[in-house]
């Protein structure tokens, strides 16, 4: 019996080599090594996604990645890096990674709030605790992605944050994560958040480049949640060089009657994958996943989403809006499973896209798996344009064509928006998505003339 | 004062001429009322002069106090003084009506070279508005239009008609939708809002409307051209008689 070896891209191999080189000295005790090793052997067998597989059908990332960047071994904390975090102006606990690298000195560490742990995850790796494995391996549904294997595989650092049981943080706790952008360097990056019985907390992520080169990122974040939790996750991705690739997966596994609502935006953020693998591991538990992908340029974000419904009563509301310019691509695939046991899930999925121009692409491709026959399941996926009578409307009140359409942009962005419990938070993002809109605005009234 | 000369008109992507070399002027302080059956290019012509753009003009001119509009997009009209009381106001979910109203009245004025308005003053302006029209304090934190019955969408119209000030003021089939209660409500805001300095274009294809507000003129419009004209008792020549002789005659 013959073994077929499949042709390996460039990239391909100079991952193999790189893998080879780093294993020694990326952190880990044996058990991690081994999980390493396992999810390498894994990746090497699938190789990068590409746009035969279902998953990865439009984001066809062995034909986005020619060359494999070399790994970014460290912080590269430049003038652009510091300025950038001066400028942030975050309440609550601030961890910075820079490269994909903690960097403790420009963190808060002292002083932090009861109940709150963290470490590097350089350091949880090596720590030897025994659930490691488990937690970094996440909800099942997402041991086949070969993301996710290169990130296992190749992970340098991150954070590693415990909430205790029944502790409530006052403040978020953000997780700053800059590429400094001085050279082209490839960045694997895992965090890990676990939050107690009767938590509540809000975590902040922040992915953004603070220099011109561009860089390969492969993010993970780990939410592993107990009963009776409320977490609240905003990711904001802002402000990357367009040649920026990268791969943000979430992996969240959420207890009993427990709440936990994420929201991403995306913005000015090159080709960026978020997946995110969410299940219920108890019953009465809410999940929320929104977001609002703002494209321009030749931009493409792609969401995908996977929602295992495995216990009864689960209810899942998942909302998506994008507003697409220039050459921009969207992508939304939203997956629900409801097992058999599952009974009395109620979920509730929307993408809703507004094209802007002609060369704008969005591709919605919402799919339900229902096992369990006693469930309310819905979704709805939209793509238009800004309604030409909703602005004729507003024109005729004597508002100007580029105040008129922000206007109905911003509503349309807001309708997700609004789910961002924290109000100072959601005014951040609103703010965003105002001075991305006003940037727009300024250009339609340049080509109007 | 609304002046409209020869005004040929088509739909911008098809061939289909809809208005046909349409006269007709609305002198300041006057209430003139077009009537005439559907299809006749009514609401066209209401479209036409606030500005839409699937229209495309191709002779004639429309002059709002002798200057020429044709060439202004809508938010330009709106800011000289057009205003059109849509026949189905349009659903904006996810702004809210205080929001919007604001953007509006301080859109005009900066476009008027006008100072912004203070938020008391604004406030104040609606409210008093608002109440003289019935409308609940509830409503203007809702969504724009969405999920206002017809009665509550026209009485809307009317509210911003008032806070706007317009110069020239089209009420497009303002009583579709309304039962007897509601159009007293509509009719009453309007005549309020009657005044030597403003006109009014009040289209309608009923006379029910023209009791609550009294034209000073009527014109018949068939085949998209204006094909009568008359006083008052005009109206109430067509509610007895039908359209049958004037579409003939057009």
């Amino acid at each position: 019996m013959s073994v077929v070896t499949p042709l390996k891209t460039a990239a391909e191999q100079a991952l193999s080599a790189q893998f080879a080189a780093a294993k020694a000295e990326l952190p880990g005790a044996l058990p991690v090594r081994k999980l390493r090793e396992d999810a390498f052997a894994g990746f090497e067998v699938r190789g990068l996604p590409h746009r035969r597989l279902e998953t990865w059908r439009y984001t066809d990332l062995r034909g986005l990645l020619r060359e494999a960047r070399p790994l970014a071994e460290s912080a590269v904390v430049s003038d652009g890096v510091r300025a950038r975090l001066a400028e942030l102006a975050l309440d609550g606990v601030r961890l910075v990674l820079v490269d994909g690298v903690f960097v403790p000195e420009m963190s808060t560490l002292e002083g932090l709030p009861e109940g709150l742990i963290v470490h590097s995850l350089a350091d949880a790796l090596v720590s030897g605790r025994d659930d490691l494995a488990r937690i970094l391996t996440g909800p099942g549904v997402a041991t086949t992605d070969a993301g996710l294997m290169l990130n296992t595989a190749l992970m340098r650092d991150g954070v590693f944050i415990e909430i205790a049981a029944g502790t409530e943080l006052a403040q978020p706790v953000a997780i700053v994560s800059l590429a400094s952008g001085e050279a082209e360097r490839a960045l694997f990056h895992r965090s890990v958040v676990l939050a107690g019985a009767g938590a509540r907390a809000t975590i902040i992520e922040i992915s953004e480049s603070a220099g011109p080169a561009a860089s390969q990122i492969n993010g993970a974040i780990v939410f592993e949640t107990g009963d009776e939790s409320d977490v609240q996750h905003l990711r904001m991705v802002t402000r990357h060089v367009p040649e920026t690739v990268q791969v943000l997966s979430l992996l969240a596994t959420v207890g009993a009657q427990a709440k936990f609502e994420s929201f991403a935006l995306v913005c000015n953020a090159g080709t960026l994958r978020q997946q995110h693998f969410v299940r219920y591991a108890g019953e009465h538990t809410q999940i929320g996943l929104r977001g609002v992908n703002l494209l321009g340029g030749t931009e493409h974000s792609d969401v995908t989403l996977v929602m295992d419904h495995e216990v009864p009563h689960g209810t899942s509301r998942e909302m998506f809006k994008s507003i697409i310019g220039g050459e921009g691509t969207g992508v939304f695939q939203g997956k629900v499973i409801v097992r058999q046991h599952a009974q009395k899930t109620d979920g509730n999925m929307k993408s809703n896209a507004l094209l802007l121009n002609d060369g704008a692409t969005m591709f919605n491709k919402p799919e339900l798996e229902i096992f369990a026959d006693d469930v309310v399941c819905g979704h709805g996926a939209t793509v238009a344009q800004i309604d030409g009578e909703q602005l004729f409307y507003l024109m005729a009140r004597g508002l100007p064509r580029p105040e008129a359409e922000a206007l109905v942009l911003q509503a349309f962005a807001g309708e997700a928006v609004e789910f961002v419990q924290d109000e100072t938070l959601r005014g951040l993002v609103m703010a965003e998505i105002e001075t991305w809109l006003g940037k727009r605005e300024a250009s339609s009234v340049v080509s109007a003339i | 004062m609304l002046e409209i000369r020869n005004l040929v008109v088509k739909i911008a992507d098809e061939d289909k001429q809809i208005l046909n070399g349409l006269n007709l002027t609305v002198n300041d302080g006057e209430v003139a009322a077009i009537m005439g059956p559907n299809g006749s290019g009514k609401s066209t012509l209401s479209y036409v002069i606030a500005g839409k753009e699937d229209y495309e003009v191709l002779d004639g001119e429309i002059l709002l106090n002798g200057e020429n509009v044709l060439e202004m997009e809508a938010d330009a009209r709106a800011a000289a003084g057009i205003f059109l009381a849509f026949q189905y106001p349009l659903e904006i979910p996810g702004v809210a009506t205080m929001t919007f109203l604001k953007a509006a009245m301080n859109a005009q004025r900066r476009a008027r070279g006008e100072a912004e308005l203070l938020t008391p003053d604004f406030i104040k302006a609606v409210n008093g508005a608002a109440d003289k029209l019935g409308i609940a304090k509830d409503m203007l934190r809702r969504p724009l239009n969405v999920g206002f019955s017809g009665g509550e969408k026209k009485r809307m119209e009317i509210l911003q008609m008032a806070l706007l000030a317009p110069s020239m003021c089209i009420l497009d089939e303002t009583d579709s939708g309304l039962d007897i209660d509601a159009l007293r409500i509509v009719a009453d805001g309007v005549n309020a809002l009657r005044d030597k300095s403003r006109g009014f274009l009040v289209i309608t294809h009923y006379q029910r409307l023209l009791d609550h507000i009294i034209p000073d003129t009527v014109h018949v419009m068939s085949k998209g051209r204006i094909v009568k004209t008359g006083g008052k008792e005009l109206a109430l020549e067509l509610e007895k008689s039908g359209y049958a002789a004037y579409v003939e005659a057009a």
